[in-house]
């Protein structure tokens, strides 16, 4: 595979040099040119307005007999004795893919103590489990979870497998993958089937999240794919009748190249505003350091960082190091709640590249409305208690 | 011992911006950097040596410009570094980027004659493609053990080594293992130094970066770069802008709804 | 003709702004607030090897002393976020530890130079007194032998780093008469018996930058400490102060250049008129002008060390460089102050910092008055 360049079409417009998220090509004597950089992603081939630029593809040959695979897994995973609810999300998302490709859903536990709930997983769409129960299984072993799962992928052939993308299931998912030379696609955000060739398409953000990746794995099967909490919804529309399939295993820690030796509950650390998902910010219109106790509340809803204005750290409202602006902290959450900031230049250059802005303020006019994404106007002592109210709301449902 | 540190060039993300009117990427001026998470690979790579001994070997496989990356650890104290280059590798997966590494460490370790008993370290992910897959498949293809998110790392008698690894947001599950082992780190897990002076002088002027391309490492072609990849990228787009401006209207209770309706949507909340 | 930089050299830069940016960058309103260097930066600089720049690692420094494009441009760089640091650490380098790599003799050389190519000790260069400076002519400051040991008596002023120096390079009249050719050059322990810092100045710029007067009654310094020979403290010196000349263009060099880009970002934030400040031509023609001027500063600047590696007489060159950065400093921070407009004035941004740093070099190594 390789992209191709006809020098006569291309006019050197440079489309293509924008386009081009690795630097992979330059105009050099008034045509494009391919780059040590390229990466082949084809970015270029669909921004060249005069289709200068072909990705050659080599004839997909397929590596395995693709039509033995059928079916779509979702890999549960568990803590203390409950299964992770991003597997309940899974198993939304994988009942619409399977009835498309028109053919079942399973859920895989490995785990001990669950033979209650296992019937349950229908009414979440499932039409199967299958349970491979060990005490040992209590704990996360990375290389026992490979083992038994490639076992049973290659004695069973799913076509699709979805993981959830905790720590656990970006553990053992690139080494399952590995050993059966299947593709592997991480936080996968949209997946979507090609009905004729039953490819799974996988969207995911990359480049920082600047871009936007489908991914697909056309010569190979399973099609593996891990999702973030959250993305998908469960459902509990369509109620299977489940059938249920329980492995048991006599497993012991010698099975295992690691050992587990404790398990320490950590405190949370200190501010680390640069890295905060959620920031909650208060201004002078928040009035004292009593008035505070409201955005912190709403901070704490969100699991949110606290910040400030400048003036709000000088009058010793907040903490110093809490601060944003041009003297504090430049900041590039996905969300910041700008409750009594007017947006001073000096704020605006610290909290900018936020990707959503809210504001909330009484002044309709303030500078922050220029930059923020949803506006509230009006008074932040009456907005920001409903808000932190409807946010434990949301926040207990999901 | 032999440390193995993979390292990756990267675009510097978090400076990319998308031109508004035109909708495209920005990549004027946006500089490499060494991976933000590799650069504590390397610190605990490093410390280890100062620790217990050893040599401290950077990987990476990249472009030549990618020598840059292998010149900057070679200041912070890495004994040797090699660039894996071959316009072969190119467009590679990572599963064909994981078959690379473990080629070139498979080769390196047969080359010195010694015991098997060496260290690789990998941070988490990289910020381009936050995959998190190399570490994992590396080991597989290596078949030793695997720890990956590592808050701490140390090594005790009998090849022994004990690390801490972050497990859910406030847990941390302390496991045992014993060497070779592959880690993956995260960013609490140190404070990268930053190389002084004398250590850029002597990384230009007394150490070099050894450039190795797929016949080096006896790679199948079939199994490298995009042919030895699973995965395609069918489509690379700019993401729709997830929201405008919007003035929320009506009561308290009706605006504070709409927005938390709105942020839902959005995936922030 | 090569106007390229080698890798070394761009990775050089590239670590000292990072350096300078995370470390040294969100002290120095404090440190100029307070007119003290941080402790805690010191300690990081004395790691990353600036006290030692341009010595070789035998003597515990870098290993630049052949390379003083890159000592330059270290230099730059400190300056470019904080001009007393590089002060500090430019005097330091360039007029006292550089000279006694230079001009000392081994067993001066192991005993000196290794403790402050390390950072373990301060250097200073005094030269200037009340009627003395850049006529070095003028030193009254005087030396009388006695024995195998000769005795210091006299005061210096405004010695950049004096008050926190563990070794000093002293100019001192050894003869009778006011003379060039009676001057020589001693290398003085500052816990010598006799020596104490007098006033430490308040200043305008630089303030974290240590300016001192130096009191010498009755200094005992053994025959051994004189650098480069008796008498031979004139012509010595003005070599010492050609290679200081390219360290200020340098710190010059970097303040301008910080100005250029303090003022290219506000021009991009700031909305006035309902568009970007930088937007309009007025400021574009003085973004233009500086960087036109820091250009111009830094072509110089890199020519004389450059001439300087290459063992040429950079003597004419390092002046002009010094001249033409110190006056693009003064330029680029009156300008940058005036885009800025009345937050120009305000502690918030560093320009303010900037427009009060940037006359010292003006005056310092010889004033280009």
């Amino acid at each position: 595979m390789s992209i191709i360049i006809d020098s006569e079409q291309c006019t050197a417009c440079e489309s293509c040099i924008v386009a081009c998220p690795y630097g992979g090509i330059e105009i050099i004597e008034g045509s494009a040119v391919i780059t040590p950089d390229c990466n082949l992603c084809g970015a270029c081939v669909d921004a060249c307005p005069v289709e200068a630029i072909t990705l050659e593809r080599t004839e997909y040959i397929d590596k395995v007999d693709k039509s033995q695979f059928k079916g779509v897994w979702v890999i549960a995973e568990h803590y203390g004795g409950e299964i992770h609810k991003v597997a309940y999300q899974l198993l939304g998302k994988g009942r619409q893919l399977a009835d498309i490709l028109k053919t079942d859903l399973t859920i895989v536990i490995l785990g001990t103590n669950f033979d209650q709930i296992l019937s349950s997983f229908g009414d979440y769409g499932a039409d199967r489990v299958i349970y491979v129960e060990s005490k040992i299984l209590k704990h996360y072993y990375s290389d026992i979870y490979v083992n038994l799962l490639s076992d049973l992928v290659s004695e069973r052939k799913p076509e699709i497998i979805l993981i959830g993308a905790t720590p656990t299931g970006r553990d053992f998912a690139p080494r399952l993958a590995k050993r059966l030379n299947a593709g592997l696609t991480a936080d996968c955000t949209g997946l979507e089937i090609e009905e004729e060739t039953r490819n799974l398409r996988q969207t995911r953000p990359t480049f920082g999240g600047n871009l936007m990746a489908t991914i697909r794995t056309p010569i190979s099967r399973p099609q593996m794919a891990t999702v973030r909490p959250g993305i998908f919804k469960a459902s509990n529309e369509t109620k299977k009748k489940i059938k249920i399939i329980k492995i048991e295993k006599d497993l012991n820690e010698t099975d295992s190249v690691t050992k587990v030796l404790k398990v320490i509950k950590k405190q949370k650390t200190t501010v680390n505003l640069e890295d905060a998902e959620i920031i909650v910010s208060g201004g002078r219109g928040v009035g004292s350091k009593e008035g505070f106790k409201i955005i912190k509340d709403l901070a704490d809803a969100l699991g949110a960082e606290l910040g400030g204005s400048r003036v709000t750290t000088e009058l010793n409202w907040v903490e110093p190091d809490r601060q944003v602006g041009q003297t504090g902290k430049t900041v590039s959450p996905k969300l910041y709640i700008a409750c009594g900031i007017s947006g001073a230049i000096q704020h605006l250059v610290g909290m900018q590249n936020s990707e959503i802005i809210v504001a909330i303020n009484r002044d309709k006019d303030a500078p922050i409305f220029g930059i923020a994404h949803y506006c509230l106007v009006g008074d932040l002592h009456e907005i920001v208690p409903i808000l932190t109210k409807e946010v434990r709301k949301i926040k207990s449902e999901d | 011992m032999k440390v193995f540190v993979c390292i990756k060039q990267v675009p510097g993300v978090s400076e990319v911006k998308i031109d508004p009117k035109t909708n495209t990427l920005v990549r004027e001026g946006i500089p490499s950097i060494i991976n933000p998470h590799d650069k504590h690979a390397i610190e605990l790579g490093i410390s280890i040596k100062e620790e217990y001994g050893g040599e401290v070997i950077a990987l990476s496989m990249g472009p030549p410009q990618a020598e840059k990356a292998l010149r900057e650890v070679l200041s912070m104290g890495v004994d040797k570094a090699y660039l894996l280059t071959d316009r072969a590798f190119a467009g590679a997966d990572t599963l064909a980027t994981s078959h690379t590494l473990a080629l070139a460490i498979k080769k390196l370790l047969k080359e010195t004659n010694v015991e098997q008993k060496y260290i690789v370290i990998c941070g988490t992910q990289a910020i381009d493609g936050d995959t998190a897959q190399v570490g994992p498949e590396l080991a597989e293809e290596l078949n030793i053990p695997q720890i990956t998110y590592v808050l701490k790392f140390r090594l005790e008698e009998d090849d022994k080594v004990i690390v801490e690894r972050a497990f859910r947001t406030e847990e941390v599950v302390e496991i045992e293992t014993r060497l070779p082992v592959l880690v993956s780190v995260v960013k609490e897990i140190n404070v990268p130094r930053m190389p002084g002076v004398q250590g850029i002088v002597n990384a230009y002027q007394n150490k070099e970066v050894i450039y190795l391309n797929a016949d080096d490492i006896g790679a199948d072609k079939s199994e490298i770069g995009l042919n030895g990849s699973m995965t395609e990228v069918w489509k690379i787009f700019i993401p729709e802008k997830k929201v405008d401006h919007v003035v929320l209207t009506g009561t308290i209770d009706e605006m504070v709804r709409e927005l938390c309706i709105n942020l839902h949507d959005d995936k922030v909340i | 003709m090569d106007f390229g930089l080698t890798e070394k050299q761009i990775m050089i830069r590239k670590i000292t702004r990072e350096f300078a940016e995370k470390h040294i960058a969100p002290v120095a309103e404090e440190s100029d607030r307070v007119s003290e260097l941080d402790p805690n930066v010191m300690e990081k600089m004395k790691e990353m090897n600036y006290f030692g720049t341009c010595i070789p690692e035998e003597y515990g420094g870098a290993g630049l002393h052949n390379d003083t494009i890159a000592f330059a441009i270290c230099t730059e760089e400190i300056g470019r976020v904080d001009a007393s640091w590089s002060i500090t650490t430019g005097v330091h380098c360039s007029v006292c530890t550089y000279p006694i790599y230079r001009f000392g003799n081994d067993e001066q050389k192991e005993k000196f130079l290794i403790p402050l190519a390390k950072g373990e000790k301060i250097g200073a260069f005094c030269l200037t007194e009340a009627n003395a400076g850049s006529d070095a002519g003028g030193v009254q400051l005087t030396a009388e032998k006695e024995g195998d040991e000769y005795i210091l008596n006299g005061s210096k002023i405004f010695a950049t780093n004096g008050g926190i120096a563990g070794t000093l390079l002293v100019v001192a009249k050894s003869g009778e008469i006011n003379s060039r050719k009676q001057l020589t050059i001693f290398i003085v322990d500052t816990d010598t018996p006799g020596y104490s810092v007098g006033v430490k100045e308040d200043k305008l710029g630089v303030r974290a930058s240590n300016t001192s007067e130096l009191v010498f009654q009755d200094v005992r310094v053994p025959e051994e400490n004189i650098l480069g020979g008796l008498s031979n403290g004139f012509r010595l010196g003005l070599q010492i102060l050609d290679f200081g000349r390219i360290t200020i263009a340098a710190q010059c060099l970097g303040l301008a250049q910080g100005c250029l880009e303090a003022s290219v970002k506000y021009s991009n934030e700031r909305e006035q008129f309902g568009t970007k400040i930088g937007k309009f031509q007025g400021i574009q023609w003085k973004i233009a002008d500086m960087t036109t001027d820091v250009e111009s500063a830094r072509l110089l600047t890199y020519k004389a060390a450059w001439m300087c590696d290459q063992k040429m007489d950079y003597g004419l060159s390092g002046s002009m460089a010094k001249l033409v950065a110190s006056e693009a400093a003064m330029k680029a921070a009156h300008q940058a102050v005036q885009i800025h407009g009345g937050y120009g004035l305000m502690k918030a941004y560093p320009v303010e910092r900037f427009f009060r740093d940037a006359k010292m070099g003006e005056y310092a190594v010889v004033s280009a008055a």
